[in-house]
């Protein structure tokens, strides 16, 4: 057991030069962008050149690239993250607060597909020889979800939520809020969330739909389910038993890949919406040339996606004996 | 590949589009920057064969838009003002692929009557025009950004695979770095550290080479994979056996096995540029006005008052569905199974 568990420790360790490699890259970029948050005040006839320059040298960016590189490292360990120029306040409180807004977004909507994608995928593999219908109706479906682009779901539901008003359009919370307590405020919250939620879920839901079925048809087929089918074990049993969990691991690799498309989804939908995550704040920031918030940004964007990648690798690591034996061997 | 009946309406619908898109100024009645104040968010113009005294008409007819004088901003169709529609028509000059001067229209009316077929803008402009000229942005970055998303990805994947060693290494390192960022903050992020302000062909030129770099990963690694088997076959082992050259090898031998990979991957890739390119103007960063581009038409929807009164200004999202439908379906012709892979 201890040895196999260096493959958790390995794929950390790699999870971590990926956010690194990240984080060079970025600073790499960085040094190739054309003008700074400071070039706007040189247009002011009222900001003297001389101010400009302290600016500069307080901010440190007269220094070299890895000189900032390492020092930006070096406060990025200590949890700080830079100063927003745009807000003039350091970066950490504001990314955490953003990217905690979209967390809750995409973890709701994550989990709330993969609920639907499971047993739907699952009924579309089982139904594809008796109701064939039920199996060409999904693929219908999907293939026409799957060529709406997300803009366009997230202009729907708002319109839809602007004509009927069942949902509220855009925000997170209410100006004035109905009652103060606790249970108020989720409320609220939660009568928020829905439209956006709406959007990711049916975005993300034809792709997983689609691979569920086809993992969920892959296991079917294997000689062992034929092995139990002859030894007339119940149909469920040999669904949930024995199907099921040789499905799992392509699904559950598929989870860490499906979450970048998901977060690239959010962050529309977050724009569009008016949703307070990453997303408008990564926007604003790019249009304000603010770059701390920008690397904070994409460092986080960074980190859930790699997070969600290892999550994905230690489920494997739990749920397939193939990989847990691995080192032994 | 499988040629049946389907699969050549498809490719001729398709054909027609970017034909249409190609041949902007013909198959548009009118210039896209044309603005017509008197007469902003006009919905798109009925089409009639039966005129206001009960007579048919074989030609159809339009009808001009009135402000109705009890409520601003509101119009309705003068059907005592009614022109045929006119085929083969001039009207205002254009500048064919940039350069053949004509003023040939495909249609048009004369003039108290206007042909909006997908209504007007804030500014009066024709809709219609806007979308075929903004696909020649919108769709054509996207093919661009394609041809050399593969034309790097194939460079990189076939000499990573064909090679190996430190290359490979650093290659499919660097391509991990690439996949870390979810593709949309990779896309903005790229963005950001270019410059903002632009004129239309530099931005539209920026466009193509951000989209285009940010999806080399993907690609190269899957035609690496594909390089990786195709050099152990046994008749590229027995060319080189005979002293066949490197460069003879990959260009004889192993192109060749690319070659239907790279097409597939086109098709699948094609569809997400152009949704590239269209949120990029979307949110601003792409190409901005007066030049139409898909995305920038869809960001005066930013306003919801907008977005509840004038629904024709959704079109060109909503055309983007057909077209996407298209490609996906010549993706799955093109390699059958595929196409449910696009994660």
């Amino acid at each position: 057991m201890y040895r196999s568990m260096w493959f958790i420790v390995r794929r950390l360790f790699y999870s971590l030069f990926l956010l690194l490699g990240v984080s060079v890259l970025s600073f790499v970029f960085l040094q190739f962008a054309p003008g700074n948050f400071f070039d706007e005040m040189r247009l002011s006839p009222q900001i003297s050149r001389q101010t400009i320059a302290d600016l500069h040298r307080q901010y440190g960016m007269d220094k070299p690239l890895p000189v900032r590189y390492f020092s930006w490292l070096q406060s990025v360990a200590k949890g700080d993250w830079g100063v927003s120029f745009a807000y003039n306040a350091p970066v950490a409180p504001l990314i955490l607060e953003r990217s905690a807004n979209t967390l809750l977004l995409t973890g709701t909507a994550t989990l709330l597909s993969w609920t639907i994608a499971l047993p739907a995928g699952i009924l579309c593999a089982v139904a594809r020889r008796r109701q064939p219908w039920i199996d060409h109706a999904a693929d219908l479906l999907t293939t026409l979800l799957l060529v709406t682009p997300d803009l366009l779901l997230a202009l729907g539901v708002l319109w839809i939520a602007l004509h009927t008003r069942w949902l509220h359009a855009g925000g997170m919370l209410s100006a004035e809020l109905p009652d103060e307590n606790l249970w108020g405020h989720l409320k609220d919250l939660a009568s928020h969330l829905i439209g956006p939620l709406i959007v990711l879920v049916v975005g993300s839901l034809p792709v997983l739909l689609r691979h569920v079925r086809a993992a969920m048809l892959d296991a079917l087929d294997l000689p062992c389910i034929q092995a139990v089918q002859a030894h007339g074990i119940s149909h469920p049993r040999i669904l949930f038993r024995h199907a099921l969990p040789g499905a799992a691991a392509p699904l559950i690799s598929l989870f860490g890949f499906s979450l970048g498309s998901l977060l690239s989804a959010s962050l529309l939908v977050e724009v569009v919406m008016n949703w307070p995550g990453l997303g408008p704040l990564l926007l604003e920031a790019i249009l304000a040339r603010d770059f701390y918030v920008v690397i904070a940004a994409v460092m986080f964007s960074a980190l859930f996606l790699v997070g969600g990648m290892l999550l994905a690798d230690v489920l494997l690591f739990f749920l397939d004996p193939r990989i847990r034996t691995e080192g032994i061997a | 590949m499988k040629c049946g009946k389907q699969t050549t309406l498809l490719l001729a619908a398709l054909g027609v589009l970017h034909v249409a898109i190609l041949l902007a100024g013909f198959f548009s009645p009118y210039d896209p920057a044309q603005q017509n104040r008197d007469l902003p968010f006009t919905p798109p113009t009925r089409i009639h064969f039966v005129d206001a005294q009960s007579h048919v008409h074989i030609d159809p007819l339009v009808c001009a838009f009135q402000d109705r004088p009890d409520a601003p901003g509101e119009y309705f169709e003068n059907r005592t003002r009614c022109v045929p529609i006119h085929f083969l028509v001039r009207g205002t000059p254009y500048k064919l692929i940039g350069s053949l001067h004509s003023n040939f229209h495909l249609f048009g009316v004369d003039a108290p009557a206007k042909i909006v077929l997908m209504g007007t803008d804030a500014y009066g402009r024709d809709v219609f025009s806007r979308f075929l000229y903004g696909g020649q942005v919108s769709l054509f970055a996207g093919l661009l950004a394609t041809l050399l998303t593969l034309v790097f990805g194939t460079l990189l994947g076939t000499l990573a695979g064909y090679y190996g060693g430190w290359f490979d290494a650093v290659i499919m390192r660097g391509s991990e770095l690439f996949m870390a960022l979810p593709w949309l903050y990779l896309l903005l992020a790229l963005r950001a550290f270019l410059p903002l302000s632009v004129s239309t062909g530099e931005s539209f030129l920026l466009l193509i080479a951000v989209i285009g770099l940010v999806g080399w990963a993907r690609p190269a690694r899957m035609i690496r994979s594909v390089v990786l088997s195709s050099r152990e076959r046994h008749y590229v082992l027995a060319a080189r056996l005979f002293g066949a050259s490197d460069l003879y090898l990959i260009r004889r031998h192993i192109l060749q096995d690319i070659y239907s990979i790279g097409l597939t991957q086109a098709a699948l890739l094609i569809p997400q540029y152009v949704l590239a390119e269209v949120m990029l103007s979307f949110l601003g960063l792409g190409v901005g006005e007066p030049t139409p581009s898909w995305g920038n038409m869809l960001s005066v929807l930013h306003q919801y008052a907008v977005l509840v009164s004038y629904w024709w200004m959704l079109m060109p999202g909503l055309l983007l569905v057909p077209v996407f439908l298209g490609y996906s379906l010549l993706a799955s012709y093109l390699h059958p199974g595929r196409a449910a892979e696009r994660a």
